[in-house]
């Protein structure tokens, strides 16, 4: 097998994914120390940090190959030797649009931030940007250890945005999503462990290298499942994968918009990112033997998730489950271990971060009219907010999978790449395709349709700066489902290698025409 | 002539985007114009493609156009192309025409509405994606087209979002489409799975046994991708369940009644015309499918004959003159299906095309009658109209009697080549569609006598002035004729309704344009009935027509409340909303607050609370400790984390 490092990351002459983690998380660190008068000058740091971050991304998104498999940015520093630690980043076909996306989800978020009082405003700014290093540091990493920080680093700002910034159960919330998703990383950490010293025992040294350690299968098939439920413990509590979702309803519900975004957009793809880096890079076998399970876990969750969101009264609770529903899309994909399964996997992540973005954002816009987002209080908004109202039906629309839209793309590739290798999956979470316009239209229904009483008919429509915050995720919703092949062009290729490699592990015949 | 057939979805698709744009700055009327002149320009585009197809030998007459790859992974190529052929064309042209007749007619009709400009913006995305559906060359495209008239139509029947009947129609609609759609979906994979393609020539390639190459060789794989039959008729039912819904088959027909909440345009044009049609075409697309799966072709007879006559027994005892027309449609789709599912795709296609002259044009003399008895649609509060509205009425009339099937209007010759079809399946589907026939020569009848003859009963009523924020028309004193706009295209589906019969006439096969026409997407389909028996049964069509005339005629021409002949069974649909309530959406409802109330709260979280004690913890504690536990578990990790960071710095320095 050929080397999984196309080309070193000296296209800029600068270390491109080093200054992608640590940019924003330096800035967080300066604006936490700044004093707390100084809001504005946060807010505008954090802006223009954000906005840079970005633009490093779509620079390395541009001069990105199509067509061509393996690590195309890639940069490794020996860290502490002795334990086998480095700094190892580096961007291939699937992480590349999740940093893109985690790039372009902050900006989005800083800019459109409620938050009022400058010293709230501050050290909100502080906690976004030390996340915004955190997730990134996520996706980079490919040093597990590493990983393993990133991971848990997110959770600390993620905690002090609900708890401090949040509504209602705030605290309550906070502390649910803090200890559950600790306490499902416990495990993780003993398996990242266990993963580094049988390295040891079969090389001489402790390795936390991922490309070291997934190349060399060094583990016994019977240690691998369990390792293999360890990792996929952690991130299914991050994703959330049903059944272990419960942190999230009241943690998207009671934390701020930018939170709620940031906490559904980007933090959830840290669970389904991880299981296709590392579960399937490092326990191919396990995860293919295990795939029925995980696959029954996600047409669940497909199925639960558009049940239950059918009769909340809390609209965030809405998308929440909406989210659980689309995550389970996310999970068979993934575990139909076909070329088309794993592609609309990677892609739906990157659909759902922009649509789950996308209407969170408009349910904070509707709250900062109304003060509620109850859909009992809200009615009629159609009259008085005909633009709010025509950008939520197209959001939505794209979140039922409507064709010419992105979440089509995604949900068509995944239900046919499970199709033809898990066919009975496939039919069941079919059901989700009917499921998921009950509760998006009901609750549409509920909240922009029918006569607007009291203050719903006095609304204002969409203001500028609001359409601007909305823009670029219109653009995209509506481009990659038109023209998603820029994007699967780059994806397939690493894609192709992972299946290819999974297959060869467990034996399974490789079939190059799927 | 004109070689690329982009241009006609993209002129429908520059009219959304110009409306888009601009369309609320333009208002009431110039948006309406520029949305009309769009679908005229797809329309004067599929008369040039036509023409070039035309042109061609009856063999050369398709070809595929390829504008750019849509989903491509591994074995997957999705492009983004469309087909000519003689089909598409058929499809696009009346598409086209009828649409720039009902686009006009709406400017009339929309006239001093609110959203005026946002009502054309749906209408012309509903044609672009229609035009996108027939004229697509793969599965995936034609699903585009499908979804998106379905959004359109959604967006039509909940226009007057005010009223909660229009926006649970809407979402009503949206839903049962859905549970067809599902169908569809399944029966791609299924294809995809055997076939590894998704085109339509690349499937139907793979079901023709003459094109397998016997011996050894590279084409072997070919031969093993050989579509069973079993797979194909899971794929043709899987296919069929997208055309019930799209096309309200039973049992998922009540949608379309209850879309008679959308404004009247609306009606004629999706559910009447052409979306609604849709599923018909879809089988008609894949008739080398169906033709190889006898038992799906049963199914679709069979759900056909019983759709259509089950929908005209409702029809005879509707009051609201659309609602009338709705069952109508859903009878007439009925028939359709019938003509797909007895292997008489060309008359389908026929019945099809006729179909949306004479009932585009019986929806929008609805719609005349609408505006001008002042948003009232109870025809038991009209009749008389005919002294006030001579060109309406006299339409209607023709329409009527192109329903009927009344020779020598159009309906006569299209009903009549589906029931010969039927009856050479088999007799019995025959006998139900002849009683069906009288049927809707009857209930028509009904409609007609009730609004247009008898005594005026409106002024006991007093007309209801703009009651309907949809129209605002108000306007005093007796009912009148609309503007041009909308009684010229009455007459033109008028003329077309009376002469549509000469697209395929059965005398002598050269009289046979549209078969001949079909000829390479059908092949020659020669039905096994001689001459006189053609002869017989076409004079019994005639006569099953004329007697449902005869009978309304005797009925309706003066009363006008017969309850005993309207008895609330067929009212109410056959007790089919019953059905739903009790056998889906209460049981639905009832699942899922129990999922919610028991499964999420008591199991699901309920074990993850008492695991952590974790309601307790923060109910009791986190309210006496202003910090908190966790704050402080989160501030050591940070700080924890920090340390080790240091470490690991200082370690590798």
């Amino acid at each position: 097998m050929s080397t999984p490092i196309s080309s070193y990351s000296s296209t800029f002459g600068f270390p491109i994914l080093t200054v992608l983690v640590l940019l924003p998380a330096i800035a967080g660190a300066v604006v936490a120390v700044l004093p707390k008068r100084f809001g504005s000058v946060a807010r505008s740091i954090a802006m223009s940090t954000s906005l840079g971050t970005l633009g490093l991304a779509v620079a390395m998104l541009v001069s990105f190959k199509s067509n061509t498999p393996g690590y195309q940015f890639f940069a490794k520093h020996l860290w502490v030797a002795n334990f086998g630690i480095s700094w190892e980043l580096g961007v291939d076909g699937i992480s590349l649009f999740l940093v893109v996306l985690t790039a372009l989800v902050f900006p989005i978020v800083i800019g459109g931030s409620g938050v009022s009082t400058p010293e709230g405003l501050k050290s909100y700014m502080s906690w976004m940007l030390l996340l915004e290093g955190a997730c990134m540091g996520c996706f980079l990493s490919l040093d597990i250890f590493v990983f393993f920080l990133f991971f848990e680093a997110t959770l600390v700002p993620a905690y002090f945005l609900i708890s401090r910034w949040g509504t209602g159960r705030r605290a309550f919330a906070a502390t649910k999503f803090f200890l559950y998703t600790f306490l499902g990383s416990v495990f993780f950490f003993v398996a990242i462990l266990i993963v580094a010293f049988d390295a040891k025992a079969s090389t001489g040294h402790l390795s936390f290298d991922l490309i070291t350690l997934s190349s060399g299968h060094f583990l016994s098939s019977g240690a691998a499942k369990w390792l293999f439920l360890a990792f996929t413990l952690a991130f299914a509590v991050k994703a959330p994968i049903f059944p272990f979702h419960t942190w999230s309803p009241d943690a998207y519900s009671s934390a701020p918009a930018g939170g709620s975004v940031v906490l559904a957009g980007v933090m959830a793809k840290l669970g389904t990112y991880g299981i296709i880096r590392f579960d399937l890079s490092l326990f191919p076998q396990a995860a293919s033997v295990l795939a029925p399970l995980l696959l029954t876990l996600g047409v669940s969750g497909i199925l639960y998730g558009a049940i239950v969101a059918a009769v909340q009264k809390d609209l965030k609770k809405v998308v929440a489950y909406s989210s659980l529903s689309h995550i389970g899309f996310i999970i068979m994909g993934l575990f139909a271990m076909s070329p088309q399964g794993l592609d609309g996997a990677v892609l739906q992540m990157i659909n759902h971060g922009i649509i789950v973005a996308g209407l969170f954002l408009l349910i904070a816009m509707i709250a900062r009219r109304r003060g509620t987002w109850n859909l009992t209080e809200l009615s009629g908004l159609q009259k008085a907010a005909p633009v709010l109202a025509g950008v939520f039906t197209l959001v939505m629309l794209a979140s039922v999978g409507l064709p010419g839209l992105n979440g089509f793309i995604g949900e068509f590739l995944i239900l046919l790449g499970t199709f033809i290798t898990h066919r009975w999956w496939a039919v069941v979470a079919g059901g989700g395709v009917i499921l998921s316009v009950v509760y998006m239209l009901w609750a549409y229904q509920q909240a922009f349709h029918s006569k607007p009483q009291g203050d719903n008919a006095k609304v204002s429509d969409m203001a500028l700066k609001e359409k601007l915050v909305m823009a670029p995720l219109i653009i995209l919703i509506v481009f990659i489902g038109i023209y998603p092949k820029p994007i699967l062009d780059r994806v397939t290729p690493t894609v192709n290698s992972l299946v290819h490699q999974v297959r060869t592990a467990s034996h399974q015949p490789s079939e190059e025409s799927r | 002539m004109l070689h690329s057939l982009a241009y006609i979805p993209g002129f429908a698709l520059a009219g959304f985007v110009i409306v888009l744009l601009v369309g609320s700055r333009l208002g009431d009327p110039k948006a309406g114009w520029v949305a009309t002149l769009a679908i005229a320009g797809s329309f004067v585009c599929s008369v040039l493609t036509f023409s070039g197809l035309m042109g061609r030998t009856s063999t050369g007459r398709s070809y595929v156009e390829t504008l750019f790859t849509w989903i491509p992974v591994g074995s997957l190529h999705v492009t983004v192309s469309l087909l000519a052929d003689p089909l598409s064309i058929t499809m696009a042209l009346f598409v086209t025409g009828v649409s720039t007749l009902i686009h006009l007619y709406a400017i009339g009709y929309m006239k001093r509405d609110r959203d005026f400009s946002k009502f054309f913006l749906y209408f012309n995305l509903f044609v672009f994606s229609m035009l996108m559906l027939v004229l697509s060359d793969n599965f995936v495209l034609t699903f585009l087209g499908w979804e998106g008239v379905g959004a359109c139509s959604y967006f039509l029947i909940s226009y007057f979002f005010e009223r909660p009947s229009a926006a649970t129609a809407g979402k009503f609609a949206f839903i049962v489409n859905r549970i067809g759609d599902f169908g569809f979906l399944m029966a791609m994979f299924l294809l995809f799975d055997h076939t590894r393609t998704l085109s339509y020539q690349g499937v139907f390639s793979k079901t023709a046994p003459p094109s397998c190459p016997s011996g050894p060789g590279g084409t072997l794989g070919h031969c093993v991708a050989q579509l069973s039959s079993g797979t194909l008729e899971a794929v043709c039912l899987l296919l069929f369940l997208g055309a019930v819904g799209k096309s309200a088959q039973l049992p998922l027909s009540l949608w379309l009644a209850d879309a008679m909440e959308g404004p009247t345009p609306v009606s004629a044009l999706i559910h009447a015309a052409t979306m609604v049609t849709a599923g018909v075409y879809l089988m008609a697309r894949v008739s080398p499918l169906l033709h190889l799966a006898p038992v799906a072709s049963w199914v679709i007879a069979i759900v056909g004959v019983t759709t259509a006559f089950v929908a005209a027994t409702i029809g005879t005892s509707q009051d609201d003159i659309k609602k009338v027309l709705a069952y109508s449609t859903v009878s007439q789709l009925g028939y359709m299906m019938l003509g797909v599912g007895s292997g008489a795709y060309v008359a389908a296609i026929f019945l099809m095309v006729t179909h949306a002259f004479y009932k585009a044009l019986l929806f929008l003399g609805s719609g005349s009658v609408i505006h001008a008895m002042g948003d009232e649609q109870d025809i038991k509060k009209m009749g008389g109209l005919r002294r006030y509205m001579p060109i309406t009425s006299v339409t209607f009339i023709i329409g009527w009697l192109s329903i009927a099937g009344v020779p020598p209007f159009s309906g006569f010759w299209s009903k009549g080549d589906v029931l010969d079809g039927a009856y050479t399946k088999s007799p019995i589907l025959w006998a139900v569609g002849a009683v069906t026939a009288i049927l809707t020569a009857y209930y028509m009848g009904r409609e007609v006598y009730l609004v247009f003859f008898g005594e005026p009963r409106f002024k006991e009523v007093a007309l209801n002035h703009g009651g309907d924020a949809s129209t605002g028309h108000g306007h005093g004193g007796e009912p009148h004729e609309p503007t041009w706009h909308m009684w010229v295209p009455l007459v033109v589906l008028a003329f077309l309704a009376v002469v549509a019969g000469l697209l395929n006439l059965p005398f002598t096969s050269g009289l046979g344009y549209l078969e001949h026409w079909l000829t390479p997407v059908f092949g020659t389909t020669h039905l096994a009935l001689s001459t006189s028996a053609k002869w017989l049964l076409a004079g019994s069509d005639a006569v099953l027509a004329l007697a449902g005339v005869a009978i309304a005629w005797s009925i309706w021409r003066r009363a006008w409340d017969r309850p005993e002949l309207e008895p609330n069974f067929l009212r109410s649909s056959w007790g089919l909303y019953k059905v739903y309530e009790y056998l889906v959406s209460k049981p639905a409802q009832a699942f899922a607050n129990f999922a919610q109330a028991t499964v999420e709260t008591r199991i699901i979280d309920g074990t993850v609370n008492a695991t952590g004690g974790l309601v307790a913890w923060t109910g009791l504690r986190l309210r006496k400790l202003q910090s908190g536990y966790v704050r402080n578990y989160a501030l050591a990790i940070a700080l924890g984390m920090a340390g080790v960071l240091i470490y690991l710095v200082v370690r590798a320095g």
